[in-house]
C-alpha cells in the first residue's frame, strides 16, 4: 500500500473552480477537487447533483464555463475525448460503450489502431491484452463477441480499453449497478490492484456502502456544488447522507409489522422463453398475500423484468397464475394488459420513461394511460370525456404532491421523482388487489423516495398485495415483509428481512444456495 | 433456347445489374455507418441527368461522369446536413431529395435543351462505348468458352467492369482497414466511437460522401452507358430496388453482387417475354413482368428469404448522452 | 421548462420553413432564366384570379386534403405511408367498378356506394404493407413505394386488357353513366342564386373532404382509438405496457390512411374525369406528404396546406402554359417544403429556441436548482 511522498508530490488530477451552466441551470458551481496518485477517491451525490456533468467535462464532452484542470501539476485543456485520453484519463461508463457484434479485441482496438491497416493493430492488441490480463487479473477471451459475454466480463473489457490506452487515471461511473455483490467485490479487488500499481481511481456512485468500503477520500456533491471533501475513515453513512441532501435523512422506512391475509397471487411453475429462444423464467413458483410486500431481489437481467411483463400482460408465458383463486389467461384472448387491469392488477413498471409514461403526452393524458377504456373516462360510446379526465388528473396530482401540479404540462417536463409520482398515483388510485412495482425509486431524489416508500407501505396497510422488484438491496430489505431472490430465471430462496442480511442475499443473487449462509 | 440467346440474356443481366450494384454498395456504406438513405433514387437521377447533359454539351463523357458524380455528391451533402448536422428525420430527407431530383432534372433539362425534359441523344465520345477485351474475336471460335468470353465477358462499357471491381474493394475497405472498422462501429454504437475520441460526424459524412460517389457513377452509367441520354424519371425505382437488394444481401458486399444480379436478371427477361413463353410454355403478361422486381422486393422485405438484422444504430441521429 | 411557447412550435416554425422553401424556389426559377416575381404573379392570378381559377384550385385542394389526411393519420401512428399514389389508384378502381357495374338511380346514392368502394379498395392496398410491417417487420416506407409501382402496373393491365370498352384504343374505362355524375360547384351553387364557372372541376366531394377533416380530428383527439394511435406513435414500448396491441394499431391506422387516400378518387375519378384513366392520381399521393408535414398532421393545418398546394398546383399549370417554366416546378417546391418542414426542422427550431431562451433569460434570474429533466 503506497502512500504519496511528502507534500511536494502533485495531485494526479486537480480541478479548480469548475463551473458549467446549461441555460438557466447551474449544473456545476465552482467545483474544486484534488486526488492524489495511487488513491481511490469517491464522488457521491444524488441524481441531479451534477456528478455526470463533472465527469463529462473531465472526459471532454463538455467545455467548462470557468475553472481549470491540472494533470500531475500541469494545466491541461480537455476540449474533446482525444485530449482526455492523451492526458491519461480513462473512463468506464455506467452504460457500456461497446459494439455488441464486434469481438473483445476489436472493441479494445477501436480508435487506438496503429495504422490504416487493421490486422497488424489487432495482432499487437492481442499481445498487449495478454500481458495486461496477467498483470491485473483481467482475463477475457479476445475473440469472444461482446453480445455473448456477461455483464461483469463486459465491464472488464471497458477497463482494458482504458488500460490499453495507457490511462493513469481511471474514472468509474456507477460501476456496480449491474453486478452481483460477488462481482462487485471482484471489481474492487481489481481496483485495489490497479491502485497498488500507482493508478489513480475516481469512483462515482450514489451507494454509501461502496464509498465506505473502498475509498480513501470522498467528495460530496449537492445541487451542483461540492459540499464537503472528507477522509472516508473519518465519516459515516448517515453523515454522508446528510451532506448529500442537506438535512437528516431516514435511511430506513418506518413501518408496522405486516398482518398478511389470504393469498392474492399464486404463481406456479411459470416459464418464459424469449423470441431468441432463450429461457428467461425457468419454472418459478411463489405466493403473495393480502397486506404484505413480497420483495424480489436480484441483479437486473435474471428474469425479474420478464416476471413483471408476464403479470402485466405483455409477455407470453406457460404455467399457472391464480389471482384471488381464479385462473389468469396467459396466452389467449385475455392475456393482454387491459384484461390484467380489469382483474385488479396494477403495474408501476421498471422504466417509467419507456413504458410507464408517454413522455410527449400531457400529465392528464398520462393519468389514464392503460385505463383509457374505463367507462368513467368516456362521454359517450364514441368519445372520451377529456374535461372530466383533466379534472380527475389535477386532483390526483394534488394528492400525490406532484410538482408543478399542472395537468397540462408534458410528462417530459417533470423531474424523475414527479414522473414516478404520476405513475404511482395512477396505479395506486385504481385500488388494485395486486400492485406490481419495478425499481420504484430509480432516478428519484431522496425527498420523493421517502414519499414513494410511504405510499407503498400505506397501500399494504390497506390490505393489498404488493410485488416489489428492485436491484437496490437496501430498498428490498427495508420495504419487504418477505424476500425472494431470483437468479438465472429461478427463485434461489425466500428469506425474512429480519433474519437475513445483504451478504446472504448477495450469495443467493449470485446463484449460490445452501452455502455458508 | 440456344447458347447464344442465353448469353444475350446474361449479357443484358450484367448490364442491367450494374446501376443496381453501384447504388446498392452506395447504400451499404451509408447504412453501415448508421445513415438510412432512401434517396439513392434521387441521387442516381440527378447524376444521370447531369452526366448526360454535360457530356452532350462538352462532347466528352468523362467530364460528364465527373459532373454526374458532383451532382450526386451535392445531394449527399444535403442529406448529410439534414441527417447528421441537424439530426432530422432521415426518411423524410431522402423522400424530399427524391422529389427534388425528379423536379429539378426536368426543369433544368427543359431550360437547357428545350426537348421536353430530356437531353439530346448522346453519340460517339459523349457516351461510354463497349470495350472489346483482347483476343475476343480470335477466341470466339472456341466451343462454349469462346462465346462466353466474347459475348458475355467482353464487350461491356468500362463502368460495368469498374462496378465489379468495387465489390472486392468495398469488402477490403470495410473489413481490412481502420476506416472500415470505425465505420461499422459507428453504425452499431456511435457512443463507442465517440468515447474513443473519434469523430462520429466525420465518419458519417465520409460514408455519405462515398455513397454520393457510387450513386453518381450509377446514375452516370444509366444515361451514358446503358442508354444514350437522359429521359424523365429514367431511374424507374432502381434506387428502391437497390435498397431491397441491400437488405437481401444482409449488408454484405459479396451477397450484394448476387442480389443485384438476380434483380438484373428479372429486368433482362422482362424485355424478352417471347423467350419466357418459349421456355415455360405460356405467356406472362408484360405488366406482370414489369412489376416482378417490385414484387420480389416486397417478398424479400417480408422476410420470406431469411431474417436480416440491420446496423443497430441505423436511422437514429446521434445525440451525446448527458 | 418549455423551450418555446406552443404557438411558436405550431405556427412560427412551419411559416419560417415555408418562407425558406419559397425563397429557394425563387432562386431556382431565377437560375433557369425566369423572373420569380413575375412567376409568382402569374401563379397567384392563375390560381385565384377568377371563379374559374378557384374552381381548379379547390378541385386540386380537395385531392390534397384527402391524401394529406391519409398521410397524417398514419403519421400519428409513426407510420410513414408513401403509398398514397397506389392507394388512390386502387380507390379509383373501386369507384370505377362501383359506378360502371351497379345501377344507381341518383348521384346521392352513387356517392355513398363510391365512398364505400374507394375507401375499401384504398384500405386494402394499404393493409398488405401494414400487415407485413406488423408481422414481418418489413419497412413500410419501401413496401408502400413498391406497391405504388405495382398498382400502376395493375391499373395498366386492367385498363388495357379488362376494363377497356370494346373497340376503343385508349387505355381507359368507358364513361360513367349519367346518374353517377357528381354536381360541380356551378350546379351546387345555382339553387342559392350564386353563379359559378361551369367549366371548373371542383365538385361536391370538396364537402366530403371537409367532413373528413372533422371526422379525422374527432377520431385522433376525442376517441379511445385516437388516444391509442397517438400513444403507439410516441412509444411502442409504452403502448405494449398499456395493453395496446401494436399489430392492431398498425393495421387500423394504415387502413384508415389507405381509405382516405382511396377516397380521393371521389374527386378526380368520379367528380371530374367521370371515367378511369392511367395515371389519374398525377402525384397527389406524394403531395399529401408535404401537406401533412406542413399542416403538422392536424386537420386544420392540413386544410390550409392543401389549399396552399392547390394554389401552387393550379398556379403551376398556368405557369407552364404562359411561360417556359415546366410544371415540374411544383415538384421542386413540394420537395423543398417537405425538406424544410420535415427533415430540416431543427435548422429552424434550434436558432429559434436560442432566441426564446435569451428572451426568457433576460427577464428571469438563473437558478442553481438541478435541471428538471433529471
Amino acid at each position: 500500500m503506497t502512500s504519496p511522498a511528502s507534500g511536494t508530490a502533485h495531485p494526479a488530477i486537480e480541478l479548480r473552480g469548475i463551473s458549467k451552466a446549461f441555460g438557466a441551470v447551474q449544473a456545476n458551481k465552482d467545483i474544486s477537487i484534488r486526488v492524489m496518485p495511487g488513491t481511490i477517491h469517491g464522488i457521491i451525490g444524488e441524481n441531479g447533483a451534477g456528478k455526470s456533468t463533472l465527469m463529462s467535462i473531465l472526459y471532454g464532452f463538455y467545455k467548462a464555463d470557468a475553472g481549470e484542470i491540472f494533470i500531475n501539476g500541469t494545466k491541461t485543456l480537455i476540449p474533446d475525448s482525444q485530449a482526455a485520453i492523451a492526458a491519461g484519463i480513462g473512463m468506464v461508463f455506467q452504460h457500456f460503450k461497446l459494439v455488441e457484434n464486434f469481438t473483445v479485441l476489436e472493441n479494445v482496438v477501436l480508435g487506438a489502431e496503429d495504422s490504416g491497416l487493421l490486422r497488424p493493430s489487432l495482432a499487437r492488441a492481442r499481445r498487449e491484452l495478454k500481458s495486461l490480463a496477467e498483470e491485473y487479473e483481467l482475463n477475457v477471451d479476445p475473440d469472444a463477441l461482446i453480445e455473448d459475454i456477461g455483464v461483469g466480463m463486459q465491464q472488464r473489457v471497458e477497463i482494458l480499453k482504458a488500460l490499453y490506452r495507457k490511462a493513469d487515471i481511471l474514472i468509474l461511473d456507477e460501476p456496480t449497478g449491474v453486478l452481483t455483490p460477488a462481482e462487485a467485490d471482484q471489481l474492487f479487488r481489481i481496483l485495489g490492484r490497479l491502485k497498488d500499481e500507482g493508478k489513480t481511481i475516481i469512483l462515482i456512485t450514489h451507494k454509501l456502502r461502496e464509498i465506505m468500503e473502498i475509498t480513501e477520500t470522498v467528495s460530496v456533491m449537492r445541487r451542483g456544488e461540492m459540499t464537503a471533501t472528507v477522509k472516508t475513515a473519518e465519516t459515516s453513512p448517515p453523515e454522508l447522507a446528510e451532506l448529500m441532501v442537506g438535512r437528516k435523512v431516514l435511511l430506513r422506512v418506518d413501518k408496522k409489522p405486516a398482518t398478511p391475509g389470504a393469498n392474492v397471487l399464486e404463481v406456479r411453475d411459470l416459464k418464459v422463453t424469449d423470441d431468441k429462444g432463450v429461457r428467461r423464467l425457468k419454472g418459478i413458483s411463489f405466493d403473495v398475500r393480502a397486506g404484505e410486500i413480497l420483495g424480489i431481489a436480484g441483479v437486473a437481467g435474471n428474469g425479474q423484468s420478464e416476471l413483471l411483463e408476464v403479470l402485466g400482460g405483455y409477455e407470453k408465458a406457460s404455467g399457472t397464475i391464480l389471482l384471488n383463486g381464479e385462473l389468469i389467461d396467459l396466452t389467449g384472448k385475455h392475456s393482454d394488459g387491459q384484461s390484467r387491469r380489469h382483474r385488479g392488477i396494477a403495474h408501476v413498471p421498471e422504466d417509467r420513461q419507456r413504458e410507464g409514461l408517454i413522455m410527449d403526452y400531457m400529465a392528464w393524458e398520462n393519468a389514464i394511460f392503460g385505463y383509457h377504456h374505463e367507462p368513467e373516462y368516456q362521454k359517450s360510446r364514441l368519445f372520451m370525456d377529456n374535461a372530466a379526465i383533466r379534472e380527475a388528473a389535477a386532483a390526483k396530482m394534488g394528492r400525490f404532491d406532484v410538482r408543478p401540479p399542472d395537468p397540462k404540462l408534458s410528462a417530459k417536463n417533470f423531474s424523475g421523482g414527479n414522473q414516478q409520482k404520476i405513475v404511482l398515483a395512477r396505479e395506486i388510485e385504481r385500488n388494485p388487489d395486486l400492485l406490481l412495482i419495478g425499481q420504484p425509486t430509480r432516478g428519484v431524489d431522496i425527498g420523493a423516495i421517502e414519499f414513494i416508500h410511504q405510499q407503498i407501505v400505506a397501500l399494504r396497510d390497506q390490505g393489498k398485495a404488493i410485488l416489489l422488484v428492485s436491484v437496490e438491496l437496501d430498498e428490498i430489505l427495508s420495504l419487504s415483509d418477505r424476500i425472494a431472490v431470483m437468479f438465472d430465471g429461478q427463485i434461489m430462496g425466500e428469506r425474512l428481512p429480519g433474519e437475513t442480511d445483504a451478504k446472504e442475499l448477495g450469495l443467493l443473487m449470485a446463484g449460490m444456495t445452501g452455502e455458508a449462509a | 433456347m440456344d447458347l447464344l440467346t442465353l448469353l444475350q440474356v446474361l449479357d443484358a443481366t450484367v448490364r442491367l445489374s450494374t446501376p443496381l450494384l453501384l447504388a446498392c454498395l452506395a447504400g451499404l456504406f451509408s447504412e453501415r455507418a448508421g445513415i438510412f438513405d432512401i434517396g439513392l433514387e434521387g441521387k442516381m437521377l440527378a447524376a444521370a441527368f447531369t452526366a448526360a447533359a454535360v457530356a452532350a454539351m462538352t462532347g466528352n463523357v468523362w467530364i460528364g461522369l465527373v459532373a454526374g458524380i458532383a451532382a450526386s455528391l451535392l445531394f449527399s451533402a444535403i442529406h448529410g446536413l439534414a441527417s447528421i448536422t441537424f439530426r432530422g428525420n432521415q426518411l423524410i430527407s431522402g423522400v424530399a431529395l427524391n422529389f427534388l431530383a425528379s423536379g429539378l432534372t426536368v426543369l433544368v433539362a427543359q431550360a437547357w435543351f428545350a426537348q421536353g425534359g430530356r437531353t439530346p441523344s448522346l453519340q460517339g465520345a459523349a457516351r461510354f462505348n463497349p470495350i472489346t477485351l483482347p483476343f475476343a474475336e480470335s477466341l470466339s471460335g472456341v466451343p462454349i468458352l469462346g462465346p462466353i468470353y466474347a459475348e458475355l465477358i467482353s464487350g461491356h462499357t468500362i463502368l460495368v467492369y469498374v462496378s465489379l471491381l468495387v465489390v472486392p474493394l468495398t469488402w477490403w475497405v470495410l473489413f481490412r482497414t481502420r476506416f472500415g472498422l470505425r465505420l461499422r462501429a459507428v453504425g452499431e454504437n456511435p457512443a463507442a466511437v465517440d468515447t474513443a475520441g473519434i469523430s462520429v460526424v466525420g465518419l458519417r459524412f465520409a460514408a455519405v460522401g462515398i455513397c454520393g460517389v457510387l450513386c453518381g457513377i450509377a446514375g452516370a452509367y444509366l444515361s451514358t452507358g446503358l442508354q444514350a441520354g437522359f429521359v424523365k424519371d429514367m431511374t424507374a425505382g432502381r434506387g428502391y430496388i437497390a435498397l431491397a437488394a441491400l437488405i437481401f444481401a444482409k449488408w454484405r458486399p459479396w451477397y450484394a453482387l448476387t442480389a443485384c444480379l438476380l434483380f438484373g436478371f428479372l429486368q433482362a427477361i422482362a424485355l424478352r417475354s417471347d423467350l419466357i413463353e418459349a421456355v415455360i410454355g405460356f405467356r406472362i403478361q408484360i405488366q406482370l413482368l414489369d412489376a416482378l422486381p417490385y414484387i420480389l422486393t416486397v417478398i424479400i422485405l417480408a422476410g420470406f428469404v431469411g431474417k436480416a438484422i440491420p446496423p443497430r444504430a441505423g436511422g437514429e441521429p446521434y445525440v451525446k448522452e448527458r | 421548462m418549455q423551450k418555446m411557447p406552443q404557438w411558436a412550435d405550431v405556427v412560427l416554425i412551419p411559416l419560417i420553413s415555408l418562407i425558406l422553401a419559397a425563397v429557394l424556389s425563387g432562386l431556382v426559377i431565377l437560375a433557369i432564366g425566369e423572373n420569380p416575381i413575375t412567376a409568382l404573379t402569374i401563379m397567384i392570378d392563375g390560381a385565384m384570379g377568377s371563379k374559374y381559377a378557384w374552381g381548379y384550385t379547390l378541385y386540386y385542394a380537395t385531392n390534397f386534403i384527402f391524401t394529406g389526411l391519409a398521410v397524417s393519420v398514419a403519421f400519428h401512428a409513426r407510420m410513414f405511408n408513401i403509398g398514397g399514389e397506389g392507394q388512390a389508384t386502387l380507390g379509383g378502381l373501386g369507384v370505377a367498378l362501383c359506378c360502371l357495374y351497379l345501377p344507381w338511380p341518383h348521384w346521392s346514392l352513387a356517392i355513398l356506394g363510391a365512398i364505400v368502394a374507394s375507401a375499401a379498395f384504398g384500405a386494402f392496398w394499404a393493409l398488405i404493407p401494414a400487415w407485413l410491417q406488423a408481422k414481418r417487420g418489413s419497412h413500410i416506407v419501401i413496401t408502400t413505394i413498391m406497391f405504388n409501382f405495382i398498382a400502376a402496373a395493375l391499373l395498366n393491365y386492367l385498363l388495357v386488357s379488362v376494363l377497356k370498352p370494346v373497340g376503343s384504343m385508349e387505355p381507359a374505362t368507358g364513361k360513367f353513366p349519367e346518374p353517377t355524375h357528381l354536381p360541380n360547384f356551378a350546379e351546387m351553387l345555382a339553387p342559392l342564386g350564386i353563379s359559378f364557372s361551369r367549366g371548373a372541376p371542383a365538385n361536391v366531394s370538396f364537402i366530403i373532404a371537409i367532413l373528413a377533416c372533422f371526422a379525422v380530428w374527432a377520431l385522433i383527439w376525442k376517441t379511445r382509438l385516437g388516444y391509442e394511435i397517438r400513444a403507439f406513435g410516441h412509444s411502442e414500448s409504452a403502448a405494449k405496457y398499456a395493453g395496446i396491441s401494436p399489430t392492431k394499431i398498425i393495421l387500423i391506422s394504415m387502413s384508415i390512411s389507405g381509405a382516405l387516400a382511396g377516397m380521393m378518387a371521389l374527386n378526380n375519378v368520379m367528380g371530374e374525369a367521370e371515367r378511369l384513366v392511367l395515371n389519374a392520381t398525377e402525384g397527389a399521393g406524394f403531395i399529401g406528404i408535404a401537406v401533412a408535414l406542413m399542416g403538422r398532421s392536424h386537420p386544420l393545418g392540413i386544410f390550409l396546406a392543401a389549399l396552399l398546394f392547390g394554389v401552387l398546383y393550379q398556379g403551376g399549370a398556368i405557369l407552364s402554359q404562359d411561360t417556359s417554366i415546366p410544371v415540374q416546378i411544383v415538384l421542386v417546391i413540394q420537395a423543398l417544403v417537405i425538406m424544410f418542414t420535415g427533415a430540416l426542422d431543427n435548422m429552424v427550431r434550434m436558432p429559434l429556441e436560442k432566441v426564446f431562451l435569451a428572451f426568457n433569460r433576460s427577464s428571469a434570474k438563473p437558478t442553481t436548482k438541478p435541471t428538471a429533466a433529471e
